[in-house]
């Protein structure tokens, strides 16, 4: 096979007489002979009688109707002169496109044989319709030869390794065969890639000979001079004909060492006499408002080719001086370069009378907006909305809340029979504007019909068995979820609609971080699935509760967040509640049976806590503070819940021990009461995170200066030791460097006192101290900043030394190392910052916005590459983990064949399963 | 220095022509599917290996302590 040579060529399935012409068209020059032709019309344009149109359509009809083949292959060759002709209905001979009553000119690049684009028209040369008919090509014939702007640089080494007098490759005879044979040996062993290297290697060795060992002519050094002009020795330009000659010369047999297959792309069809035009429906014009048409940027670029085309026939038939032909003939290049690529490097973009850029056929494929990734593999659909989404705990975990406005405009089809007629029924006499009601009814021919309140009244006498209803969205209708950046498989769930009042889409925060989503204005997406297979698809693999334990941890991606965690952590640490208010607790968590509430006064927390779980669940585990958690027979009897047994993200181990005793469906049920619980509890008992919670006793306030100021003291002595040069360097650093390290090191130390200091006076109860410990939101370091000092601002992982010269700000002395010359922040966020702290901790927050905002599409970026490099590496039944062509990439998955989403986050509990068994 | 002495490099030994065979047949695969080596990749060592041999390589891990690896001895 060839290498691949994108171009308007025609895959082998469409046009099977690509390879049966291509070989007899061969090496023969057939554009370039005889006197150049103008005006001479190829067909004379018989208006078809009806009854030849006819025949003409039936005809074309039954070769496109039955095509019932698989495509085995697909190649890319060169569209030949004689291909070129023979695909094209219509010489195109004038620049003019219509004439003065407005209809297409024959022969012009409007004709009405290449295609129809206006409604109610039939081509002219198939007879379909408007969007049956695909278009024809037209072809022109070029008065000399010009080069093909994407061929140059293989033109270019083809004419530097092949000999001018006789065309043959510049290597002895018995080397092109074994040449060959190499190629054809590296391609088997080690795929196309290491072929085209392997031909590139043979270009750059071959070129350098200046001798033909076949005909012992001398070589000429051949340069390009960008664009698409050539250089022999640097001082005669060779034409394009030169060119084309040269290429036709040489043999079948060599081509094969360029990597170029002769059969499909002889060489010298690189360099065109003739050029195909595309069908009228690849480049439609389009009729403005004021009845004046507007022709697509490729007509335009065609116009100005058969223009100047046309004109360089006429000054060589006319005998015109050679320097005007060539003038000419420049021009005529630069026209069918810039139709092929608007965007070479050397060359100016041919431009609209505004200025603006045409788009030729280049500026269509490529690029994010181009037909590849904009209109190929972008992929759009039908059925789907997107919204803002909120957050709703009193939906269940597996349902999103619809919008009305959104549960009127999606539908989901449904096939009418007898059982469900007058269930139907209803929806369309809602109609569309009534909810629930129904938007169109399908008949079983396929003709889709709107209901509206005038049509509904017929539409009803009409239904029956075998119509299909496409009814609005109800409770309990499957759709799929999704938040880009769609990155795990999480990342699209399927939830149960709930059509709720409002204009959001909501749901429940527990499932905010399997989609990494929150509330500031997230978007999220919603699909309804139309068939009963996609549905039941969405079931049962995209469910919800088929998600819970996550493959890259193997532990619980949903759990409770926020107020889930604090709320149960308050319950089962202070909590004690007489009889009535535990069981008001329940009904609002939706628990109504309340028989497992111990029969006395007072309830402690964790007996409320124990009715969610069922009755003879074990747990054993631990709690953040490192306290023991046990569960028995359903029972809480020891220790706080807390981010650590009922979180989500992995850290929950009670949920992932649910998972595996009582599966996915019931542990979500679970999750949500508890979360429900959380809420609840917190309800009752309010929490808030008051700023007392940040005052200190004086007696920590006397603590936390004196730790500060020895700190500084012991920073000086240290600075002191460095001056006077005494300071001990640690091992492999500079004196300089330790420096820097023990001062940071006292620094962090002294905060990090501070810190401890807070702890031991925390008043525990409903305020900060409970939300830090049960993991729910914060961390003691946010207090310290708050109460007691903010500490050294870190700009790439060391103390801030730019600004000035030797010093960060003007007011400090050159040299200066004391902590608050270098960003070291002293005060607390209440007692607030000095200009010189304030500046410092600036420089830091800008830094790391900046970091995050220049960071998220980098490694973005490298997450798609690695997803790509590993889509289709598959863990096959020997454990083996193999790519697509059966190489073993690892002997056994993982190193230890364990599949984490069946795992205790990766390893397999013995100790559980021999407790269990 | 000898990098095989190093404690960051993992044992690599031969294979020989029966376990080699063995492996084969345990994966129903040919010398192509397996992993590769260059031939004069420093882990081998003084190792007397051509073309066409496989080395075993045993190193830690950190899911499964310790694994084996195979590979293929591939020229330059």
């Amino acid at each position: 096979m060839a290498e691949e040579k994108p171009e308007e060529a025609p895959e082998s399935e469409t046009a099977p007489e690509a390879t049966e012409a291509a070989p007899e068209s061969g090496a023969a020059p057939e554009a370039t002979e005889g006197e150049p032709t103008l005006g001479e019309v190829v067909e004379p344009r018989v208006p078809l009688t009806p009854e030849e149109e006819r025949a003409l359509r039936e005809k074309f009809e039954a070769s496109t109707r039955y095509v019932n083949k698989k495509v085995g292959s697909i190649f890319f060759g060169l569209l030949g002169p004689k291909m070129i002709k023979k695909m094209a209905r219509s010489k195109i001979v004038t620049p003019e496109l219509y004439d003065k009553e407005g209809y297409p000119v024959d022969g012009g690049l409007m004709d009405v044989r290449l295609g129809v684009i206006d409604p109610g028209l039939r081509c002219k040369t198939c007879g379909s319709k408007l969007k049956e008919c695909i278009g024809h090509f037209g072809y022109i014939e070029i008065a000399r030869p010009v080069i093909h702007i994407n061929f140059v640089k293989i033109i270019h080494t083809m004419l530097q390794c092949s000999c001018k007098e006789c065309g043959r490759v510049l290597i002895e005879d018995q080397n092109i065969q074994k040449t060959r044979e190499q190629l054809e040996q590296i391609e088997t062993d080690e795929g196309v890639e290491a072929r085209r290297d392997a031909v590139k290697n043979f270009v750059s060795s071959t070129k350098k000979m200046n001798k033909c060992p076949h005909c012992n002519a001398k070589q000429e050094k051949i340069t390009l001079e960008k664009p698409t002009t050539f250089m022999a020795d640097a001082e005669r330009r060779i034409t394009p004909i030169e060119i084309r000659s040269r290429l036709e010369k040489i043999p079948d047999d060599d081509c094969w060492v360029f990597g170029v297959n002769p059969e499909s792309a002889r060489p010298e069809w690189m360099v065109l006499t003739v050029l195909a035009i595309p069908p009228v429906t690849v480049r439609p014009s389009i009729t403005l408002e004021s009845g004046e048409r507007s022709e697509d940027d490729l007509t335009h670029k065609l116009g100005d080719i058969v223009r100047i085309n046309q004109r360089l026939f006429e000054n060589i038939n006319a005998g015109a001086p050679e320097i005007i032909v060539e003038d000419l003939w420049d021009l005529l290049q630069y026209h069918v370069t810039t139709f092929f690529d608007n965007e070479v490097a050397q060359l100016p973009p041919a431009r609209h009378r505004s200025g603006q850029p045409l788009k030729t056929i280049s500026e269509r494929i490529k690029s994010k907006e181009g037909r590849i990734r904009h209109n190929l593999a972008g992929k759009r659909t039908n059925f789907c909305a997107r919204t803002v989404i909120s957050p709703d705990t009193m939906l269940a975990i597996n349902e999103v809340g619809v919008p009305n406005s959104v549960a009127m405009k999606l539908s989901v089809p449904e096939i009418i029979n007898e059982w469900n007629r007058e269930y139907l029924k209803k929806f369309v006499e809602n109609g569309p504007t009534k909810y629930p009601g129904a938007n169109y009814l399908v008949r079983p021919d396929g003709k889709k019909k709107k209901i509206t309140e005038e049509t509904k009244e017929a539409i009803l006498e009409e239904l029956q068995p075998g119509y299909v209803v496409e009814r609005h969205l109800i409770d309990g209708d499957i759709s799929v979820f999704n938040r880009q950046p769609s990155l795990h498989r999480m990342s699209m769930m399927c939830h149960r609609v709930r059509v709720l009042p409002g204009r959001t889409l909501r749901l429940n925060p527990a499932v905010c971080a399997p989609y990494n989503a929150d509330f500031d204005g997230d978007e999220m997406n919603l699909h309804i699935p139309q068939t009963e297979e996609s549905r039941a698809e969405a079931e049962i693999l995209l469910d919800v509760q088929t998600q819970l334990i996550s493959p890259g941890y193997g532990g619980s991606a949903i759990g409770c967040i926020h107020d889930g965690i604090s709320g149960n952590f308050v319950l089962t640490k202070f909590l004690e509640l007489e009889r009535q208010p535990a069981i008001d607790l329940l009904c609002a968590v939706g628990i109504f049976d309340v028989s497992k509430l111990p029969n006395k006064k007072l309830i402690t927390g964790k007996e409320i806590f124990s009715t969610l779980l069922p009755d003879d669940f074990t747990f054993h585990g631990k709690s953040k503070n490192g306290e023991e958690v046990v569960v028995e027979k359903g029972q809480l009897i020891k220790g706080v819940i807390d981010q650590k047994t009922v979180g989500g993200e992995g850290a929950g181990e009670m949920i992932r021990a649910l998972q595996k005793d009582y599966g996915s469906q019931q542990t979500i049920d679970i999750i949500h009461s508890i979360f429900k619980l959380g809420i609840e509890v917190l309800l009752y008992t309010g929490i808030s995170a008051p700023v007392s919670d940040i005052d200190l006793p004086r007696a920590a306030n006397k603590k936390i200066q004196e730790l500060l100021v020895q700190a500084e003291e012991e920073v000086a002595q240290i600075i002191q030791d460095f001056d006077a040069g005494q300071l001990e360097a640690h091992p492999g650093r500079t004196v300089k460097e330790t420096v820097e390290l023990r001062i940071l090191e006292i620094l962090n130390k002294a905060r990090n006192s501070c810190g401890d200091t807070i702890r031991d006076h925390f008043t525990e109860g409903l305020n900060s101290t409970s939300i830090i410990s049960s993991g729910a939101r914060g961390n003691i370091l946010n207090i310290v900043q708050m109460a007691a000092c903010v500490g050294q601002q870190a700009l790439r992982g060391k103390r801030i030394d730019k600004g000035y010269k030797g010093r960060t700000l003007s007011c400090f002395k050159h040299g200066d190392l004391k902590p608050e010359a270098r960003g070291f922040v002293r005060n607390s966020f209440r007692k607030g910052l000095n200009p010189k702290e304030f500046f410092f901790h600036a420089i830091t927050g800008r830094d790391s916005l900046m970091d995050t905002a220049l960071r998220t599409p980098k490694s973005g970026y490298l997450y798609r590459r690695l997803a790509n490099a590993m889509q289709d590496l598959k863990v096959e039944h020997d454990k083996t983990v193999r790519d697509a062509n059966g190489r073993i990439i690892q002997f056994i998955y993982g190193e230890d064949g364990i599949d984490v989403s069946r795992s205790e986050k990766g390893v397999i509990n013995v100790d559980r399963i021999t407790r269990q068994a | 220095m000898d990098p095989t002495k190093h404690a960051l490099v993992p044992k690599h030994t031969k294979v020989s022509e029966k376990e080699k065979q063995d492996l084969l047949d345990t994966y129903g695969i040919t010398l192509r599917e397996l992993p590769r080596i260059l031939i004069k990749d420093p882990g081998l060592g003084k190792l007397d290996v051509k073309e066409g041999d496989v080395v075993k390589v045993i190193r830690s891990s950190p899911t499964a302590g310790e694994t084996v690896f195979f590979r293929r001895v591939v020229a330059a």
